[in-house]
């Protein structure tokens, strides 16, 4: 049973850490088990969305939460599923400091047949003053096969 | 470059595309602006690093959601021209189908603002308008004037 566990949460970190997006932003996602999720992405010149305050772009952060949304879901499966994200909401507590990595620390709320619930915390040094909660939903394919539209 | 010379960039209807080229982020995703009949469309041509499942392959949602808020606060500065960029309060994305790898556009509208704050819905698509891909509802501070 153990080596089941480890052989899957080093399956979900290799599906996880696959995403080219996620990978090119730096970002590391230093835990993902039993539902829960930690992300971390250090401080980079490119993501700014503010240059004047050198603050990221906040659509940074909406990637972050989305991904670790969907990392603590994936980590609370028992089996590999495709999922995407049906929505997300995000609430913007305080502007980002700049020159500072960002944390984002996400639980799986519940898994059902079909749709899964994940929320999200984002901050920098102190979690008591986060920068954004997130709260979303994710569709989860039992059957495998994800539709992609072709182009008409 | 001063927030203040941003926004009369931004401001200029000459070069709507100023704004994204001094945004670092909408720089890394390679966002452009341009106007068609004079309302402002941001363009996000596909890229490899705005892949976010190889599998399907799909483009990363917070890519999407990225390109759904610059269009959002790129149509506040254009109609509204506050002194400083909107700070975003609270965003909704709703994801209605799989992003493709190929290009994004996306486009803005104010529905109802005051000194304040502007309540603003933004929505994307691929190669069929009538087929939204994501679309984005969210309110953003417009700053002290």
């Amino acid at each position: 049973m153990d080596d089941f566990l480890a052989t899957w949460r080093e399956r979900v970190a290799r599906t996880l850490a696959s995403s080219p997006f996620i990978a090119a932003i730096k970002a590391e996602i230093p835990e993902a088990a039993d539902g829960r999720a930690r992300m971390r992405l250090p401080y980079n010149p490119d993501l700014v969305g503010n240059p004047d305050t050198g603050v990221i772009h906040g659509g940074v952060i909406t990637g972050l939460l989305d991904h670790s949304c969907g990392a603590a879901i994936m980590s609370a499966l028992d089996v590999p599923m495709p999922m995407v994200t049906l929505d997300l909401r995000i609430d913007y507590m305080r502007p980002a400091k700049p020159k500072a990595d960002i944390f984002v620390d996400a639980e799986c709320l519940k898994v059902g047949h079909e749709i899964a619930f994940a929320r999200a915390v984002a901050y920098q040094d102190d979690k008591e003053k986060p920068i954004a909660y997130s709260s979303a939903a994710f569709m989860i394919f039992r059957a495998g096969g994800l539709k992609v539209e072709k182009p008409a | 470059m001063s927030d203040m010379e941003i926004m009369k960039d931004a401001g200029n209807a000459d070069d709507p595309d100023a704004l994204m080229q001094a945004i670092p982020y909408c720089r890394y995703l390679g966002i452009r602006a341009e106007l068609l009949d004079g309302a402002l469309r941001l363009v996000m041509p596909f890229a490899p690093h705005l892949v976010g499942n190889p599998l399907a392959p799909s483009l990363h949602g917070g890519v999407l959601g990225a390109l759904l808020e610059t269009a959002a606060i790129a149509q506040v500065l254009r109609e509204l021209k506050p002194a400083n960029l909107p700070k975003p309060i609270d965003i909704t994305v709703d994801y209605m189908r799989v992003a493709r790898n190929a290009e994004c556009r996306a486009r803005a509208h104010i529905i109802r603002h005051g000194r304040r704050v502007a309540n603003v819905e933004a929505e994307m698509w691929q190669d069929d308008e009538t087929k939204p891909v994501a679309s984005l509802r969210g309110h953003f501070l417009l700053g002290k004037e």
